[in-house]
């Protein structure tokens, strides 16, 4: 099954480039530790779901581009076709000359309606380009105008389009400290619309990739292209094709399908946490083994005190001690606890079958109205996945967000009182209405999960 | 990629806009080097066939044959026009983007605003229009005046207030030189009142500078340049008061090293607009982001550094200087201290070899010693340019909507109220015809508003921070 990949507005679309070189450099650049007959067969998968072959024999990403001005697009397309191995398809993308301003009102009132006919038929010209169609996923940052507004509204189009199909967004969380000065209130507006429309919520935090920049790949000068390469490869390293849960010798067919399942068991409960161990720059990568007991008790601990990377993870985390039937909203439980509602291991490399995954069944990391087993699933692929040996990727549906996300309400509430910016989004036909609409979805998430 | 144009009134308005489009040649030229006519360039120029004589039909792409500017130069008197028209810009600007008159406005705004603006509102708008025609996406009008005459205040603003009528999805930048204490323009404080009052009310986003900042940072460089204690030599086109041409051949005029610094504030500011980026800024973002309230949309613009040593080992420590300076009230285009006053909005603009990290670095480096407005402590825009100015490996803009820009705004009331308590020179005012005593009184007032706006947020700085209750939901 093929996922279209929509790419929208600049971080949207210089992350996509570098998720497209990042699965292609695994493809092609690695024999994977592996045999080759399962090289092949891993190979196969990716290709179908990603790319499509053109006569020249040439991959083309199965992708759409949009923007609301011009420079980043041709920039992208530019660098992909100089890769040598896979490139955009020259008809796929759509931009205008004026971006959104920062503007959410903007790109989801005024470029969304006007637009629409012209994105959703790249779109459905990919989709039929696909033998079967798995589903979208879409990339873009909450903090700007494009990829926040107008990609508020595609996903709405893409949603009533295919309803049907699978809707994963993949979405940047700006840095703390302002990138842009009205980012909470895009922020809000974009997540209170993206949840009605959305399967799931896919986040990384720039903070917290600028960290694992710093500090596990030993970057001095972080630009933004090292932080979305990081991004990629952790996302590689979900998306890439594995062997579902039954130990099957075939590769999921349905990647997207399988991660709402596990994931997704209840529609008020659609964030979802990344991480991935080990992180390390590629030159270090020779000299470094590592076990997967070790990763695996790393990853569990990350998850326990909602650390994000590998380094300065509090140990003091501990869950309730079994036996004392608590129920999971109790009080008694550490404050720091970050209870989930369903995780996923996702291992590729060396001696994945051999690894014991009890620790992640213990019912005391998760909430109690879901069984331990319906909560946690394993994927494991022996195929190496970039070059690393051994690599562990967590995905999970847990309270990880729930400070941020009650940081950024809290910031745009406050500016909300004071009016401060509210003409500008006036001016393009978003109303105080809408935001407090906005506001009482996202308070309801923020109340769900933290209730859990 | 989308246009801008210039319009240039008065007479200090074209000397700015005349050192604005040299420097722009400059900067294309050095980055431009196969001398193709790009979507950079087509910003803020055309590409004409010229071989037709006259006016040849624009060329969109390939080779560039003759770039004229995408300008207008209002004057009502010749001499500066002319003059550009005979330097070396001449061949930038045709004969149709000019609208001159003889007498000049007697530095009365009410000759300026309500009489040539009468007159001449039908060729400003045909010439208006044909400008904007020649422009795929017409994004901004970039304005540039003075405050303190009668032409470049009257009737520029007179074309602020027509552009809104006939461009209204337009963006209206103004850059605007208000007079100094010691003005020998004994009017000017009723003229930039009454041109206070339009830009209040019609323009989108407004650059404040003051003569005496920009002749202080004139002064600065001639030091440190001839004081020796820059251990080796100053690049000269780095200089951000140098002109395109070497400074040695030509007759620098006098007032051509300050108006190279307000040229070079707009270079900078629509840099991440015409150059590729990391993170792009464009003009619309600025707008969105420094101006949270409709009339707060003065912002108060600092340019850094000011020159670089030929010395091209550049340690990252100058790097952070440099956005210290950005911050210090001696690199401020007006005479204001942004650290001491209270923070709306920030925006940086960085340009050149500069990452994200050192962008966040110094952010957080700087963000305590700077006070912020309540419902906005993380106030801060940022761009990332890729292409640095001429001359540099990075440069920084910033630009503030600060609660500094007060004081101009008081001390030009006060000076306006000196002369309107005694009506001196008022007759001059009310003799033209559509004026009457009430646009003084409605101007005044209109300021009045402004600076109590200023008032009441200065008001909440320091105090205790009370953040409002935020939604219950029913569990």
């Amino acid at each position: 099954m093929s996922i279209v990949t929509v790419q929208l507005g600049q971080c949207g679309n210089q992350v996509g480039h570098e998720v497209f070189s990042c699965l292609c450099r695994d493809l092609c650049g690695t024999h994977g530790l592996c045999s080759s007959r399962e090289n092949q067969s891993y190979q196969d998968a990716c290709r179908e779901r990603f790319f499509w072959e053109e006569e020249s024999g040439g991959s083309v990403a199965r992708a759409v581009l949009v923007d609301m001005e011009p420079k980043v697009i041709s920039q992208t397309l530019s660098m992909a076709a100089r890769s040598g191995f896979w490139k955009y398809s020259d008809h796929s993308h759509f931009c205008q000359k004026q971006g959104s301003g920062n503007n959410w009102a903007n790109g989801y009132s005024v470029h969304g309606p006007r637009h629409k006919e012209a994105i959703m038929n790249l779109v459905q010209k990919e989709a039929e380009r696909c033998d079967r169609l798995g589903g979208f996923f879409t990339l873009m940052s909450m903090a700007g105008g494009t990829g926040s507004g107008l990609g508020a509204f595609v996903t709405q189009c893409l949603r009533d389009a295919f309803p049907t199909s699978f809707i994963l967004n993949h979405i940047v969380w700006p840095y703390g400290t302002g990138e842009v000065i009205v980012q909470n209130y895009n922020s809000v507006l974009t997540l209170s619309h993206l949840y009605r429309s959305s399967d799931a919520l896919l986040v990384h935090e720039n903070d917290v990739i600028h960290k694992i920049c710093a500090q596990l790949m030993n970057i001095k000068q972080i630009s933004f292209r090292d932080v979305n390469q990081v991004i990629a490869h952790q996302l590689g390293s979900v998306f890439q094709p594995t062997h579902p849960a039954g130990g099957d010798s075939d590769y999921s067919r349905n990647p997207l399908g399988d991660l709402m399942e596990v994931l997704v068991p209840h529609p008020e409960f659609k964030l979802l946490a990344l991480r991935n161990i080990p992180q390390m720059p590629e030159n270090s990568l020779a000299y470094s083994t590592f076990s997967w007991p070790g990763l695996l008790k790393h990853l569990r601990q990350m998850l326990i005190a909602n650390a994000k990377m590998e380094e300065g993870i509090d140990w003091q985390v501990r869950p309730p001690p079994p036996g004392s039937s608590i129920p999971s909203h109790s009080t008694k439980k550490p404050l720091h606890f970050n209870t989930s509602i369903a995780n996923l291991l996702i291992l590729r490399g060396k001696d994945v079958h051999s690894t014991d995954l009890g620790s992640f069944q213990d019912p005391s990391l998760y909430t109690s109205w879901l069984n331990p087993q319906d909560a946690f699933h394993a994927w494991k692929t022996p195929r190496a996945f970039n070059k690393y040996e051994k690599s562990a990727s967590l995905v999970s549906n847990s309270q990880f967000l729930l400070k941020p996300l009650d940081s950024v309400v809290g910031k745009a509430w406050n500016m909300f009182a004071s009016k401060a910016y509210i003409h500008q989004y006036m001016k393009f036909g978003i109303e105080e209405e809408d935001f407090l609409d906005s506001f009482t979805t996202l308070e309801q998430v923020i109340s769900s999960y933290t209730t859990l | 990629m989308t246009q801008s144009v210039v319009v240039q009134v008065g007479q200090c308005g074209n000397q700015v806009g005349c050192r604005f489009w040299d420097l722009a040649l400059r900067e294309h030229a050095a980055v431009n080097k196969k001398g193709i006519y790009d979507e950079a360039l087509s910003s803020f120029f055309r590409n004409v066939d010229t071989r037709t004589g006259g006016d040849g039909p624009d060329i969109y792409k390939g080779k560039i044959c003759s770039l004229k500017a995408r300008a207008l130069l209002i004057d009502m008197e010749e001499g500066v026009v002319n003059e550009i028209l005979q330097g070396p810009l001449r061949d930038v600007f045709d004969s149709k983007q000019l609208i001159t008159d003889v007498s000049g406005s007697g530095n009365n705004w009410a000759v300026g605003h309500k009489l040539y603006g009468y007159q001449y509102r039908e060729n400003i708008v045909e010439k208006l229009r044909r400008t904007a025609e020649h422009c795929d996406c017409l994004q901004c009008f970039f304005i540039i005046h003075s405050m303190g005459g009668g032409t470049g205040s009257g009737l520029g603003t007179f074309v602020l207030n027509l552009l809104e009528d006939e461009f209204p999805e337009v963006y209206r930048f103004v850059t605007s030189v208000y007079p100094s204490g010691e003005d020998d323009v004994i009017t000017s404080p009723y003229n930039s009142v009454l041109a206070m009052k339009e830009l209040n009310e019609h323009a989108d986003c407004v650059l404040p500078i003051e003569n005496e900042s920009l002749f202080d940072i004139v002064n600065k460089i001639n030091q440190m340049i001839s004081s020796g204690k820059l251990g080796s030599t100053v690049k000269q086109n780095s200089l951000v008061t140098s002109s395109a041409a070497s400074a040695k051949t030509l007759q620098e005029k006098p007032f051509d090293a300050m108006n190279n610094i307000v040229a070079n504030l707009l270079l900078n500011l629509t840099s991440s607009a015409r150059f590729e980026g990391s993170l792009n800024m464009d003009l619309n973002e600025i707008s969105m982001n420094l101006v949270p309230f409709p009339r707060l949309h003065y912002l108060v613009s600092s340019l850094t550094p000011l020159y670089t040593l030929a010395d091209v080992n550049v340690p990252s420590r100058r790097l952070d200087q440099m956005f210290s300076d950005a911050f210090s009230r001696d690199h401020q285009l007006i005479r204001a201290d942004p650290k001491h006053s209270l923070y709306l909005a920030c925006a940086l603009l960085v340009r050149g070899n500069v990452q994200v990290s050192d962008l966040r670095r110094n952010i957080e480096r700087l963000k305590p010693s700077l006070h912020f407005v309540s419902w906005n402590q993380e106030g801060w825009k940022t761009g990332l340019c890729s292409v640095p100015p001429v001359g540099h490996s990075h440069s920084l803009l910033a630009l503030a909507n600060n609660t500094c820009v007060k004081p101009t705004f008081t001390e030009l009331k006060d000076r306006f109220m000196k002369l309107y308590k005694k009506k001196a020179h008022l007759h001059h005012y009310l003799q033209i015809d559509g004026m009457e005593q009430s646009c003084f009184s409605e101007a005044v007032s209109s300021l009045s508003d402004l600076i109590e706006e200023y008032n009441e947020l200065d008001a909440t700085k320091g105090g205790p921070r009370t953040d409002p209750s935020r939604l219950k939901i029913a569990v």
